[in-house]
């Protein structure tokens, strides 16, 4: 329900932008047609009728797909999203792998050793990585990585390996490569974030009574500290994540223009200078059903793995 | 009959002065290290942005003191290519660097310091309002706040700043470009404040003085500002902190992109973008020196927050 109406006033913040950017007919006919054609035109092509008319009109073309075409392309928006749209997916996954994969086990070290010299080290390090913005992590490691010592290639995307019809670069050692400086940039800036999340949830139920029953037990700590300590961690970090989605794909927009990374953030700033006002609403829309999606997606998946939420309905 | 009131106010000022210096917030803030440095780095920055026409050796909007010859000078500590005139070095255009941080820095203060007043001022508002009246216009207001929230703040400030310099045109937009980070960078992010507050409004509404205040018949806008936001200041200001910290880097990544300050006018991230180019020539300090002054500065600003939160907080204390 609330996802409806979020699209629904996306669509309408879409249309409004089309309505009042530019004007349509300068773009087909251009300067040389005279004043009464022009009103003719504009006649036929309906840009007289009302408001909702008009609105209607375009609700009902996007919901079978047609955002209008690209000024600059001359392709239809909506294709030339998707055929960006790989590149960002990849480097979203790969900047969440690395997200799982380092900040789960230093939460957890962090969370079972609060003492430890090596916790201070990763907390300290958490808040700069919350001070540095992601876009001077990405011109950083450029600089020491590409420029000084030559290790990664800079930017662009690198070959990719066409694989049942998707451009990927996760299948060669040159797309992995250029894949590699982008990925750390951009989960960069989520990192600090999860290994706090992860620690502080993971010490508060640390301290619940279920764990000192477990201990009481005499259960190896391994058991204790991953099966059921960390299992209730998770709660919270699913809703985090969730809302963080639309964060990460914000960030793709810095990543993407400081390597030349040709993703769906990459285009919309071109698109941006180049007032190619189609394509811009299209991004807007497609990133609108992104967050919609994934924020039911966490819901649903909230419910699936809380038992709590599914007991109201049962008997206790 | 001026006079004494005034003595009065004065003494009263002093005492106030005296008991916060003498308060424990003072005391523990003292004992704390990265506290009082951070503290200090800030005021450093912050003054030396403020006085920035007084203490730059040159005014990098004056285009007469520029010269092109000047152009991409490392810093002095540059064996041999150092110019002393130029501590920090130049850019492209012959800018001195250090002059050019400096105003730069004064507008990312400038910028950051008015969208978190903005945010404060509509979030504190939306919150006592949604916290004491609650029903259907707290449901209402938090609604809002979910679904802004949902979309990040960087999100929402690109695409509507996108929006303004393609509807303005980069001419117009150039000018008004402080006016609309502010106001965007503002609007983007008082959820935050109107939850913090809204939290704490609940907390306050029943509690005693506040039910005494309605009984003796004062006014619900009365209760609101002068009895219950008192309370909710300590969040407020542990928040704030943050979020000055937030609007900068918001700020810095949005001149980044090139929806922010003009070239001409640089803030600190429209500096650190425009020295991106230089890069790869070699030109290393364009960059890295405004970078570094941007990090130095959300730094210790977050230090500062999280000392603060720390301190403010009565369940957490330090073993």
């Amino acid at each position: 329900m609330q996802a409806t109406l979020v699209m629904f006033v996306i669509s309408l913040i879409g249309f409004s932008i089309q309505d009042n950017l530019g004007d349509p007919l300068r773009e087909l006919v251009g300067q040389s047609v005279s004043e009464k054609e022009r009103e003719a035109l504009r006649d036929r092509m309906g840009l007289n009728d009302p408001f909702l008319v008009q609105y209607g009109r375009f609700l009902s073309k996007a919901v079978q797909g047609d955002l209008g075409d690209s000024y600059f392309f001359k392709k239809p928006a909506l294709e030339v999203i998707a055929k960006k749209f790989p590149a960002t997916l990849e480097l979203v996954i790969g900047a969440t792998l690395i997200i799982i994969f380092s900040s789960v086990p230093l939460g957890i070290y962090s969370a079972i050793n609060p003492k430890s010299w090596f916790t201070r080290f990763i907390l300290g390090f958490s808040i700069v990585g919350i001070s540095v913005p992601v876009f001077l992590t990405a011109i950083f490691s450029i600089y020491i990585f590409s420029v000084e010592l030559g290790w990664m290639p800079s930017f662009g995307r690198g070959e990719t390996t066409n694989l049942f019809g998707w451009d990927s670069g996760f299948f060669n050692r040159d797309g992995l490569a250029h894949l590699v400086l982008p990925s750390i940039s951009l989960a960069s800036i989520m990192m600090p974030l999860f290994i706090r999340l992860i620690r502080s949830e993971m010490m508060e139920i640390l301290q619940l009574d279920y764990i000192r029953f477990a201990w009481a037990k005499g259960l190896y700590p391994k058991r204790i500290w991953f099966l059921h300590a960390f299992k209730n961690t998770l709660l919270p970090v699913i809703t985090v994540g969730g809302v963080q989605v639309g964060t990460m794909l914000a960030y793709t927009i810095l990543t993407e223009s400081v390597f030349q990374w040709p993703g769906m953030g990459f285009l919309f700033l071109e698109a941006v200078n180049r007032v190619d006002t189609p394509l811009i609403i299209a991004y807007i829309i497609v990133v609108g059903l992104i967050f919609v999606v994934t924020n039911t997606v966490v819901d649903l998946l909230y419910t699936w793995v809380n038992p709590t939420v599914k007991l109201v309905g049962q008997k206790s | 009959m001026g006079k004494p009131n005034s003595e009065i106010s004065g003494a009263k000022i002093m005492t106030g002065i005296k008991s916060f210096l003498n308060s424990d917030l003072v005391y523990r803030f003292r004992k704390d290290k990265v506290a009082v440095v951070s503290l200090s780095i800030v005021l450093i920055l912050v003054f030396s942005a403020i006085l920035a026409p007084l203490i730059s050796p040159f005014d990098p909007y004056d285009l007469k003191s520029i010269d092109i010859m000047d152009s991409e000078i490392p810093p002095v500590w540059n064996e041999g290519e150092g110019d002393e005139r130029f501590l920090l070095g130049t850019d492209p255009q012959g800018r001195d660097m250090l002059s050019t941080i400096l105003y730069g820095m004064r507008i990312s203060l400038t910028i950051g310091f008015f969208a978190v007043l903005l945010q404060g001022v509509l979030g504190v508002t939306i919150g006592l309002l949604s916290g004491y009246f609650g029903g259907k216009i707290d449901a209402f207001f938090m609604r809002l706040a979910d679904i802004q929230l949902s979309f990040s703040t960087l999100m929402v400030a690109i695409i509507a700043l996108a929006i303004f310099q393609a509807a303005f045109g980069a001419e117009l937009y150039s000018k008004l470009a402080i006016f609309m980070l502010v106001l965007v960078i503002g609007i983007a992010e008082w959820p935050q404040y109107a939850r913090t507050v809204r939290a704490s409004v609940l907390a306050e509404k029943n509690k005693e003085y506040v039910d005494a205040a309605r009984v003796i018949g004062m006014s619900p806008k009365r209760i609101m500002f002068r009895h219950i936001f008192p309370n909710t200041l300590s969040p407020i200001l542990v928040i704030s902190t943050i979020q000055v910290a937030n609007a900068i880097i918001s700020e810095a990544a949005l001149s980044f992109l090139g929806l922010g300050m003009p070239v001409n006018q640089p803030s600190l991230g429209s500096l650190i973008s425009s020295g991106f180019e230089y890069i790869f020539s070699g030109s290393w300090w364009i960059t890295v020196i405004p970078s570094l002054f941007l990090v130095l500065l959300i730094l210790s600003i977050n230090m500062l927050g999280d000392w603060l939160r720390d301190a403010l907080n009565p369940k957490l204390y330090k073993d």
